[in-house]
C-alpha cells in the first residue's frame, strides 16, 4: 500500500476539475462545492449512483456536468443501485469481459432525506454486506429539493416548511437531529467521516485516507443551503465554518469504529453566532429572544464536546 | 435433453441456469422462494457461474437488478405479490432505463386480506410499467419462456425488461414433466450477452437514468418505450419461430384450444386455463361448440391476433382471475378495446373468478357457457358476474358465524 501523504494546504488540492460549472444548482450551494472537491480526489473513473434529491437535477438530458458516469435510481435505493453496479463490474472483470483498467469507483450521492430517512434500509443492507463503495450524503438538514421540509437530519429549533414556528409552536423542529454517523458506525464500516465545504484540506485528506479501505467509505457533509437556510449565497462557506467553530458540526472520522475528531476549534464560539444570521432560526430572535432554546442548543453542543474530550483527551 | 418432473419454480430456475445469467439479486417471498433457493444452491455448488446477493427488500432487489443490467451483465430476479408491489416504483424506473432484465413473478393474491394463493392482480398491476409480460400455463412453458424472454429483452429493437408470470402453488409447486434442453442448443438460440447500449466503463463514461425537463422530452422517451413494445409483437414471432426450429416447441402470443370451429369461446390466462380446457372438452361432449383462447403475451397486448382468433365467434366470455375494484375484470376491458372497432363482433361477457386461488369448478364453467348461449339466444348480455358457488357461500356463512358475525342474505349470481 502506498504511503499516505496528507496535504497541508489548499494549494495542494488538484487543479483537475471533474465537475463543471453551469449546473442548475442554487447559488452558494454548499453541497455542490463539496462535490467538486470530492470528485477532485475520486477522479474520472467513477460512477455516481444518485438518489432523488437536489443533485438529481445535475444531469438533465442531454447534459451532464460530470466527466464520470452517472445513474439516477430513485429516492430510497441508491445503495442498492451501487450494489448492482459494483457486483456487475466485479463479475465482468472476473469473467474477462471487462478489462480491470475499465473498473470504476462506485459512489452513492444522496441528500439527507434519502440518507437519514427513506433510504436507511437500503444503506444498512449495503453496509452490512460490506459493499465496496463511497457514500456522500449532502446534508442540508431538510428536504431541500421540495422546498425545505423537515427531515430526520433537521436540527432542533430549525424552522422548515413542515415545522413552522407559530403562535402555538414557537420552537420550530422539536426533535433533535438523528445521529446518522452513529447509525452507520454501528455497522462497523472501515471508514466514516464528516466533512465541511469550509475545510477542503480536511475533506481531501479524508477521501485520500478512505481510498485505502475496501468496503463502505461514508461521508456526511454539512451543506449550507441558501434558499432553505435563508442565508446570503455568498456566505455559505462562512456558515459552514461557523458550524465547525461553534462545535455544532463536528469534523471527525471513524476507522473501523474508532472515532477521532480531525478539526477541533481552539476556542469554541457561542452557538448563537451560527444561528443568528440564518432565516431558519430567525424565530428564535424575533419577536422575542428565546433564551431557553439558545441554552438548550448550547448545552447539547457542550455535552457533546465534553464527552469527546473525556474520550479523546482533546483540550476544549 | 433430459426429461424431469419439475415444479414451476424449479422449471424457472432451470431456465435461468440454461440462460447462463451472470447475476441474481434476491429477496424471499412465498411462493417464489424455491426459485432463488435453487439458484443459490447451484451457484454455491459451482454449476451456475453467477453472482448472488440477498438484499434488504424487493425495492432494493429490483434496483440492484436493473443497475447491474445497466452495467452490462445478464441478470435475473424473481418475486411475487406484495414483493412486486413493494418494488413497484422500480419497475417503471428499470423499464425506462431500457435494460434487458428478466424477472419471474409468481402470482399471488394481494393483501388485504393477506393470502398466499394466486390471482393476477399483482402482475396486472405492472401492466403499464413497460415490462413485457409472458403468462404461462405449464412448467415447460415457464422454462421455455425465460429463454425467449432474454432473446426479446436483449433484442436491439426492443431493449425492454420482461416479466414471466406463473401462478403460485397451482404451478409454482406442481410437478409436471419438463424437457430440459441441452445447453448447446440453448446457446444456439440465446447467445452470450454483450451489451452495446447499457454499460458502465472508465473509457466511455455515460449518464443513465437522467432527468428530463419538459413534457416534450418525457413524452419522447415514453413513446419510444411504447413503440418498442409494439415492435416486439413482430420480434416475438421471429423469436418463437426460431425457438420452434431449435427446440421443436412452439408458443404463439395466444393459444387457441378447440378454437377453429368454436362458437362459444372462453378467454383465460395462466394455469387455470387447464381447467378451462377441461370444461371445453366437457361442453363439446354436450354438443356445445366450445373453445378456449389463452392470452400468453399480455404486454404488448396482441390485439390483432385476438381479433383474428375471435372473428366470427358467436359469444366470448372473459374469465378474469383478477378484479379491478369498481370496474371488474381487467382482461375483459383489454379484449373489449381490442374488438371494439371491428365491424362484426361476438357478444362479449365478463366473469370474475378464481380470486386468491379459489377453485373454478365444472359447475362454474357450465354456468359461463350457459350464459353465453343464453346471451346469443336472447340478444341480452348480462352484467359482469362474480363467480361463487353455493357450497362456498355456505362455507363462508359458517366462517362468519364462528367470527360472531350476523349472516346476511344478500346474494347475486351463484351456482
Amino acid at each position: 500500500m502506498p504511503e499516505l501523504l496528507p496535504i497541508k494546504s489548499i494549494k495542494d488540492i488538484s487543479t483537475d476539475e471533474n465537475l463543471f460549472p453551469g449546473t442548475p444548482a442554487c447559488a452558494g450551494c454548499g453541497g455542490l462545492l463539496t462535490l467538486r472537491h470530492c470528485l477532485k480526489v475520486l477522479g474520472e473513473k467513477t460512477i455516481i449512483v444518485n438518489a432523488a434529491g437536489c443533485f438529481t437535477l445535475l444531469s438533465i438530458y442531454p447534459f451532464t456536468p460530470f466527466k464520470n458516469s452517472w445513474l439516477y435510481t430513485a429516492m430510497a435505493c441508491a445503495p442498492a443501485g451501487a450494489q448492482g453496479v459494483r457486483d456487475a463490474l466485479d463479475i465482468l472483470i472476473r469473467k474477462g469481459r471487462l478489462s480491470p483498467e475499465e473498473d470504476l469507483k462506485v459512489v452513492v450521492l444522496t441528500g439527507d432525506g434519502a440518507a437519514y430517512d427513506i433510504g436507511l434500509s437500503s444503506t444498512s443492507g449495503a453496509l452490512h454486506r460490506n459493499l465496496d463503495f463511497y457514500y456522500i450524503c449532502s446534508d442540508n438538514e431538510a428536504y431541500g429539493n421540495t422546498g425545505f421540509q423537515w427531515s430526520g437530519a433537521t436540527p432542533f429549533a430549525s424552522k422548515t416548511g413542515t415545522t413552522p414556528a407559530g403562535r402555538i409552536n414557537q420552537t420550530g423542529a422539536e426533535l433533535s437531529k438523528k445521529n446518522l454517523f452513529e447509525i452507520w458506525r454501528s455497522h462497523n464500516p472501515p471508514y466514516i467521516a464528516t466533512t465541511s465545504p469550509a475545510h477542503p484540506v480536511d475533506l481531501v485528506n479524508k477521501f485520500k485516507k478512505a481510498e485505502q479501505y475496501k468496503g463502505p467509505k461514508l461521508f456526511i457533509n454539512l451543506s449550507p443551503c441558501p434558499p432553505g437556510w435563508s442565508t446570503d449565497p455568498s456566505h455559505s462557506v462562512r456558515f459552514a465554518k461557523l458550524a465547525v467553530d461553534t462545535g455544532i458540526w463536528a469534523l471527525k472520522e471513524a476507522i473501523y469504529g474508532d472515532v477521532k475528531h480531525t478539526v477541533v476549534p481552539g476556542k469554541f464560539k457561542p452557538v448563537e453566532e451560527y444561528l443568528k444570521e440564518q432565516g431558519r432560526f430567525a424565530h428564535l430572535f424575533k419577536p422575542v429572544r428565546q433564551e431557553e432554546i439558545f441554552k438548550k442548543i448550547q448545552e447539547m453542543v457542550d455535552q457533546y464536546w465534553n464527552e469527546v474530550q473525556s474520550r479523546e483527551s482533546i483540550k476544549k | 435433453m433430459t426429461r424431469e418432473m419439475l415444479t414451476g419454480n424449479a422449471a424457472a430456475a432451470w431456465g435461468v441456469r440454461l440462460a447462463e445469467v451472470d447475476y441474481v439479486p434476491a429477496y424471499p417471498i412465498t411462493p417464489q422462494t424455491e426459485i432463488i433457493e435453487t439458484l443459490a444452491k447451484w451457484i454455491s455448488d459451482g454449476v451456475l457461474d453467477a453472482g448472488f446477493v440477498t438484499v434488504d427488500s424487493e425495492h432494493s432487489m429490483i434496483t440492484a437488478a436493473g443497475a447491474a443490467s445497466a452495467t452490462g451483465v445478464r441478470v435475473f430476479t424473481a418475486t411475487s405479490s406484495q414483493g412486486l408491489l413493494y418494488g413497484f416504483e422500480m419497475l417503471y424506473s428499470v423499464a425506462g432505463w431500457r435494460v434487458p432484465l428478466v424477472m419471474v413473478n409468481v402470482s399471488r393474491g394481494l393483501s388485504s386480506p393477506i393470502t398466499l394463493e394466486p390471482d393476477h392482480n399483482d402482475i396486472l398491476a405492472a401492466r403499464d410499467s413497460g415490462f413485457l409480460q409472458i403468462h404461462c400455463e405449464t412448467c415447460q412453458e415457464v422454462l421455455d419462456s425465460i429463454l425467449m424472454a432474454y432473446r426479446l429483452a436483449e433484442d436491439e429493437r426492443i431493449l425492454l425488461p420482461v416479466l414471466v408470470n406463473m401462478d403460485g402453488f397451482h404451478l409454482s409447486f406442481t410437478r409436471e414433466p419438463v424437457e430440459i434442453p441441452e445447453i448447446e442448443l440453448v446457446r444456439k438460440f440465446l447467445p452470450a450477452y454483450h451489451s452495446k447500449h447499457a454499460f458502465f466503463k472508465a473509457t466511455q463514461p455515460m449518464a443513465q437514468g437522467v432527468a428530463v425537463l419538459g413534457g416534450h422530452a418525457y413524452s419522447y422517451f415514453k413513446y419510444q418505450m411504447h413503440l418498442a413494445s409494439i415492435k416486439s409483437l413482430e420480434v416475438y414471432k421471429e423469436v418463437s419461430d426460431e425457438f420452434k426450429e431449435v427446440f421443436g416447441r412452439s408458443y404463439n402470443t395466444i393459444e387457441g384450444y378447440m378454437l377453429d370451429n368454436a362458437e362459444y369461446v372462453l378467454v383465460m390466462t395462466n394455469s387455470f386455463s387447464t381447467l378451462g380446457k377441461e370444461a371445453v372438452k366437457k361442453a363439446r361432449v354436450k354438443g356445445i361448440k366450445a373453445g378456449l383462447l389463452r392470452i400468453r403475451l399480455i404486454r404488448p397486448f396482441p390485439d390483432m391476433d385476438i381479433v383474428k382468433a375471435l372473428n366470427g365467434k358467436k359469444a366470448v366470455a372473459v374469465l378474469d382471475q383478477n378484479i379491478s375494484v369498481g370496474k371488474g375484470g381487467i382482461v375483459y376491458s383489454e379484449i373489449a378495446s381490442a374488438l371494439y372497432n371491428e365491424r362484426e363482433n361476438p357478444l362479449l361477457l365478463s366473469f370474475v373468478g378464481g380470486l386468491g386461488g379459489k377453485n373454478i369448478n365444472p359447475g362454474e364453467f357450465e354456468f359461463v357457457f350457459d350464459s353465453m348461449i343464453k346471451a346469443v339466444d336472447t340478444g341480452k348480455i348480462p352484467a359482469p358476474q362474480l363467480l361463487y358457488t353455493e357450497t362456498e357461500w355456505k362455507e363462508m356463512e359458517n366462517l362468519k358465524k364462528i367470527a360472531g358475525k350476523q349472516t346476511t342474505v344478500i346474494k347475486t349470481a351463484s351456482v
